[in-house]
């Protein structure tokens, strides 16, 4: 049997996406931007996906850039706005437990002279809007805080500090791909100013990303070209991508209950057998504020990539925080932020699911995880 | 990045060798990897200054577990002074490769058995 455990990662395309996409590789492959019916054929399409896409978050069609990926729209957003409001200020705050697209994007732009801090999170694993309000000077020009943490699953109180943002006059950041279709934006009514999703990560095709700009002319454009996304990021539009993340975000909201009963069903299912059968372990970050497709579990005593690849030979693929790790032999810095000791950081495993998880999977995974966990603990020197 | 372990390194990661407790030890050692935060700890029987069992105990990943069990089987029978010149790079060769982050898995697992004679010849000067 084959488990995939691993949906934050990325996920399985839906078929149905995949449907719909199909089309725009083999017939109507014309170019959004060229005069002639077919190019104006898919221009419409990707005008009507903008119009769909900024319905299902609440946003106005006009502000939304499709980028390659998260990481590309979280780049944009990050260095556009800081060189756009450099001579306002060039103080940032982001959180500290930020995707590494925001925080390398971030810590960048250290070398032309803005200001990096981080805003810490509680034991939970969440931002505390008191602890910003603290935080913030004259020369603040962005907050960036994600919506729901990639490695904790733990959601961020992303309204309350978009309107706090927008009272002081701070641009206001949230990295929202771990969250759909957990939580239901209204991306104008919350007053965000800048939002990223990544199709892959909600069943959608990888290489296709989305950049909410509230007002395009707060950034600077990275990528010149020719004249795509009203200047903003040149590059061929991408159509089949932009059909598949519109198909893609509407069945992920329009199947939304479904989908998320299920998959906390199965998640607390799994959470409980692992309790009842496993001594030592432990949920990490908040375990009420967490979308319910997210387990980060400590294993005491033994090591993470350990019971990663013990458990991978049996078919059940999970990870040991974000996939970046496999390049990174530090332990997790979020995992140290919600404060778990030394001895602790190593011994972490991420579970996500998705929709497509099944009962069986998950009795499987258990039971192999129990004989996983005995075997490492067998011969672990921690006591 | 490339996790792609050998075949060996799996085999042994999987079922390794000389693993558990020792306790009528002559040596023994602990050692970590303050980066990945890995541990190690060896115990030697010395006989006629040979090594005439080994045994180890892992807090490591894959690669930690599968250095340390083939050094393990590759020391065992063989006099203190070839052992302490035991070159991690063997390790890896009879490995069939290591990942590059995960060379210094093999380094730890050679340093772990070299103190652990260490601590046998200062409790027998
Ligand atoms: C929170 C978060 N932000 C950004 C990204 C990057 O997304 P992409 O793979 O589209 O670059 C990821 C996924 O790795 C993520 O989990
Ligand atoms: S990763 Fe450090 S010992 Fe293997």
């Amino acid at each position: 049997m084959e488990v995939y455990l691993d949906n934050s990662a990325t996920t399985k395309l839906d078929p149905r996406v995949f449907e719909a996409m199909k089309p725009y590789f083999d017939s109507k492959y014309g170019n959004a931007s060229s005069i002639h019916k077919m190019g104006q054929e898919n221009n419409i399409k990707m005008i009507q996906c903008k119009e769909e896409i900024a319905k299902l978050i609440g946003g106005d069609p006009d502000c939304i850039i499709f980028t390659g990926s998260a990481t590309e729209a979280n780049n944009m957003i990050i260095k556009g706005v800081a060189k756009k409001n450099e001579d306002k200020g060039k103080h940032i705050l982001i959180s500290s437990i930020e995707h590494p697209s925001v925080k390398k994007s971030a810590e960048y732009l250290k070398k032309y002279g803005f200001e990096i801090e981080f805003i810490p999170v509680n034991s939970d694993g969440i931002v505390e809007l008191d602890k910003i309000k603290k935080m913030i000077r004259s020369d603040t020009i962005l907050i960036s805080v994600m919506t729901v943490n990639n490695e904790i699953g733990t959601i961020q109180p992303i309204e309350k500090i978009a309107t706090f943002a927008k009272k002081n006059g701070i641009l206001f950041h949230t990295d929202a791909v771990q969250a759909v279709p957990y939580i239901n934006f209204n991306v104008k009514a919350w007053g965000i100013d800048f939002l990223s999703l990544s199709a892959h990560k909600f069943n959608g095709p990888l290489g296709i990303g989305i950049a909410y700009l509230a007002d395009k002319r707060s950034i600077t454009p990275l990528i010149h070209g020719g004249g795509q996304e009203y200047n903003v990021r040149g590059g061929t539009y991408n159509i089949p991508g932009i059909v598949g993340v519109t198909e893609a975000l509407k069945l992920a909201y329009t199947e939304k209950e479904d989908a998320i009963k299920n998959v906390s069903e199965l998640t607390q299912y799994l959470w409980k057998r692992i309790q009842d059968e496993i001594d030592d372990v432990s949920l990490n970050g908040s375990s009420e504020h967490r979308t319910s497709n997210n387990l980060n579990i400590l294993f005491r005593r033994i090591e993470g990539e350990a019971i990663l690849m013990d458990l991978s030979v049996k078919g059940i693929y999970v990870s040991t925080g974000s996939a970046c790790s496999a390049e990174n032999l530090r332990a997790s810095s979020v995992l140290s932020e919600i404060g778990l000791k030394d001895n602790d950081l190593n011994s972490n495993i991420r579970f996500t699911l998705s929709k497509f998880n099944t009962k069986e999977e998950i009795d499987y995974t258990v039971d192999s995880l129990v004989d996983t966990v005995k075997r490492l603990r067998s011969f672990t020197p921690i006591k | 990045m490339a996790l792609n372990y050998s075949k060996q390194v799996m085999e042994h990661f999987l079922h390794p060798r000389n693993i558990g407790e020792m306790k009528d030890y002559d040596g023994t050692a602990q050692v970590g990897n303050p980066v990945c935060g890995d541990q190690l700890d060896f115990f030697i029987k010395v006989k006629d200054e040979k090594i005439e069992d080994v045994k180890f105990l892992s807090f490591g990943c894959a690669s930690n577990i599968a250095t340390a069990s083939i050094l393990t089987e590759e020391v065992k029978g063989m006099s203190l002074e070839d052992a302490k010149k035991y070159d991690w790079n063997k390790v890896v060769m009879e490995l069939g490769g290591l990942p590059k982050q995960k060379i210094h898995c093999s380094i730890l697992a050679v340093e772990g058995l070299q103190k652990a004679i260490e601590d046998y010849e200062s409790k027998n000067l």
